[in-house]
């Protein structure tokens, strides 16, 4: 189980301008393959500078990028997927929040975006892989089939946000940074060591369509204010929200609940119901999840076929839970050995055997152990 | 190696080069009045008259800048300031909309910030102004228009444009008439006082010059306001401490275009023509553009039905093959070409474009590899299809 890609390959490097995606670009190129760096534009109207560390469609990510290309000595070009990026990622995002469900963009970018837009238009160019920063593994095994696995230092793992790949894509992703035992400080140095200007500059986090990090306030501006009730699990009202649209199950801050709780303890958000624009809240307890079920499962290879034991990450930077998972009808129905808390319908739930990527399913309805939510 | 990007810089001469070299190591500020200064002053002053003298113009003519864009610039908002202060009435604009950012952008930038009314003149498939449209659109009034530009040729697309027509058109009103001459000089002749023009555009670095020199040859009775206030140099328009080496390289350059123009417009234009043939015989739904005759003879320009120009040049590129897809960048986002869209070009059709310019280290090997490579890239750049 090692990574046996020796033959020399014509990569394309996706480079958001960030340290990661550049240093997995040299990686590549030192490794021998023939490397084109491409930077991303996703967003049509630009911002000219980062504001704070946030982001990465901006013309300084992309003057980054085109440095960090120069110094490794690859060719380097910005490709327009602004169109595709909207339709695919940003207004998927905005219609699950409408839904009531709490998508993941990153994971839907490198699903329809990554790993479908810019690998196709890579294949039809004559490249065989697409080379990202993501910290993950592909191994591939004897029989010639590929394997998606967690990355070597499980504290940067990013196998969740890849648990989307089929195998075909698979077959055409490189992640040089995925065997890396390595602290992000090292991979710095790395950048340092390759003369690369990106080594000092700091980490994205959030959402990159949203600069200032305010997800709220997009949503607010793209879906309007709304305002409804917040109740408690009698139906009784606590409160009042701007827009139903703006809450993640499992969320306790920004209530706004003035009065507290009979038992004086927290209220997190149980429930949204986009048909009446209410948020139902309630004690920790209540968001108890033992089983959910999930939708349009996507397979690292083969789709098992009988029910299996696995452990499940629920969300990106979440724990692992052991889980006994079976697909029905298309669907997979999951069930927790120990019950889970805060499960959002939207995301996805991603599989593992071992370090291994099982397959990936958007989670639709949970089963709490009073009640069943679907949302 | 295939370069064929010319247009956007060609290499330096060899005698440019010496001429540079040459006057790096000498110290002397033009300004100054003692013997360094005056033996720097004696070298740009002669570079300004081998300028003049290659350019049909004056000595006095011709005000030094640091490049096209700032000649351009100055002469868009310098010539608007100062007839527009003479009358204020005077606040339309007639431009060509083909032309090259620096003149468009600061036109835009005058609507936007100076009220100037900006009149679009329209050209037609080739790219060109008519001076029947030109005449035309002065005569509305020709009391408001404060000046007009139109480029010599197109950098995009090499039509080239009747500009001896249109500035006998602006003469007859008393109107300003500029002319962006960057691609032209070297390849037509452009000579400045033959021309009518009051204001003509020059740069170093696409005739065998260096980087950062550039000339606006400007008539002796137009003083346009300044865009760079300072020391007064260049007859009060453009102050600024003299490059000497650039200027001293730049006359060379001059020099030597106008003196191989002709032999070099014939060579060239036959090796073009080969270089058109050989693209539309491997690419048989290929469109040229702009003019097919009357055109930059160094200027090839093409679209591809069904193709990305980026993904064209990334293709030649990896072998070897250096060109441009003509059009600008927005953040490195190659956008459909403003030249394209004004010939009333389709916006999918207009992505497909490719230029290939010639120059003077161009060969038939240069062609040949052209001829190999871009029958298999279009194919290859139509299955990626337009994104």
């Amino acid at each position: 189980m090692t990574e046996t890609r020796q033959r020399p390959l014509r990569v394309l490097a996706a480079m958001s301008g960030g340290v990661d995606s550049a240093v997995a670009a040299a990686r590549a190129a030192e490794a021998g393959h023939d490397v084109t760096g491409v930077h991303l534009a996703l967003s049509a109207n630009p911002q000219s500078f980062r504001t704070g560390a946030r982001g990465c469609c901006t013309i300084e990510d992309s003057r980054d990028a085109r440095r960090a290309a120069d110094v490794i000595g690859i060719p380097f070009y910005v490709w327009d997927l602004a169109e595709r990026f909207r339709e695919d990622v940003v207004e998927d995002f905005v219609a699950e929040y409408e839904a009531g469900r709490t998508p993941n963009p990153c994971l839907r970018c490198n699903e329809k975006i990554k790993f479908a837009a810019l690998l196709d238009k890579a294949l039809a160019l004559g490249f065989d892989a697409v080379c990202t920063g993501h910290y993950a593994t592909v191994v591939l095994r004897e029989d010639g089939t590929r394997e998606l696995h967690r990355a070597s230092d499980m504290a940067k793992d990013q196998s969740y946000v890849l648990g989307v790949l089929d195998e075909r894509q698979l077959a055409h992703a490189m992640f040089p940074l995925g065997d890396t035992l390595t602290t992000k400080d090292e991979i710095r140095a790395e950048a340092e060591r390759r003369g690369l200007a990106v080594a000092k500059k700091p980490d994205s986090h959030d959402i990159c369509f949203i600069a200032d990090g305010d997800t709220q306030g997009f949503l607010a501006g793209r879906l309007g204010r709304a305002e409804g009730d917040i109740v408690d699990e009698s139906g009784a009202k606590v409160g009042t929200h701007d827009g139903a649209y703006g809450f993640t199950i499992g969320q306790r801050k920004g209530l706004r609940i003035g009065r507290p709780a009979p038992d004086g303890k927290p209220r997190y958000v149980l429930d949204i119901s986009p048909v009446n624009n209410t948020v139902t809240v309630g004690p920790a307890e209540a968001l108890e999840v033992s089983a959910l079920t999930a939708v349009k499962p996507r397979w690292c290879g083969t789709a098992p076929s009988g029910p299996g034991t696995y452990t499940a990450q629920l969300r990106a930077h979440g724990g692992e839970t052991e889980v006994s998972a079976e697909l029905v009808d298309g669907e997979l129905r999951v069930a927790f050995t120990e019950p889970v808390r805060g499960v959002a319908p939207g995301q996805a739930i991603v599989l593992y055997d071992g370090t291994r990527v099982v397959g990936s399913a958007t989670i639709a309805a949970t089963t709490r152990r009073q009640s069943h939510v679907t949302a | 190696m295939a370069y064929l990007d010319h247009a956007a810089t060609t290499p330096m001469l060899p005698e440019a080069i010496e001429a540079m070299t040459a006057q790096l190591a000498v110290t002397g500020n033009a300004s100054s009045l003692h013997a360094a200064g005056r033996r720097a002053r004696r070298t740009v002053e002669e570079a300004r008259e081998a300028l003049a003298e290659a350019l049909g113009a004056r000595p006095s003519e011709v005000v030094l800048t640091s490049g096209g864009t700032e000649a351009d610039n100055l002469a868009v908002k310098g010539l608007y300031w100062a007839r527009r202060a003479a009358d204020p009435r005077r606040n339309r604009v007639l431009a060509c909309p083909v032309e090259h950012h620096a003149v468009l952008d600061a036109v835009d930038w005058l609507a936007e910030h100076e009220g100037a009314n900006v009149e679009y003149l329209p050209v037609d498939s080739y790219g060109r102004v008519h001076p029947e449209a030109f005449r035309e659109a002065v005569e509305r009034d020709p009391s408001d228009v404060a000046f007009a530009t139109v480029m010599w040729a197109n950098n995009e697309i090499g039509t080239v444009m009747p500009v001896r027509e249109l500035a006998d058109i602006a003469a007859e009103f008393g109107i300003p008439l500029h002319s962006d001459a960057v691609q032209a000089v070297g390849q037509l002749d452009v000579g400045f006082a033959a021309s009518g023009l009051a204001a003509m555009t020059v740069s170093g670095h696409k005739i065998g010059g260096p980087y950062g020199i550039g000339a606006l040859l400007l008539g002796r009775e137009y003083t346009p306001v300044p865009v760079l206030h300072g020391g007064g140099q260049e007859r009060h328009v453009r102050s600024g401490t003299l490059d000497v080496p650039a200027v001293a390289a730049f006359a060379v350059a001059g020099r030597l275009a106008a003196e191989r123009r002709e032999d070099f417009a014939r060579e060239i234009g036959a090796l073009r023509d080969r270089l058109v043939g050989a693209v539309l015989d491997a690419v048989p739904d290929a469109i040229l553009g702009g003019d097919p005759d009357d055109r930059l003879p160094a200027n090839a320009h093409f679209t591809f039905p069904g193709c990305e120009g980026d993904s064209l040049l990334l293709l030649l590129d990896a072998q070897g093959i250096e060109c441009s897809t003509g059009s600008a960048c927005t953040a490195g986002v190659a956008q459909p070409s403003h030249v394209l869209l004004a010939t009333g070009t389709d916006p999918d059709l207009a992505r497909g474009t490719l230029r290939f310019s010639l120059g003077h280290t161009s060969t038939v090997e240069d062609v040949e590899a052209v001829a190999k490579a871009i029958g298999p890239a279009v194919e290859r750049a139509r299955t990626a299809g337009l994104s």
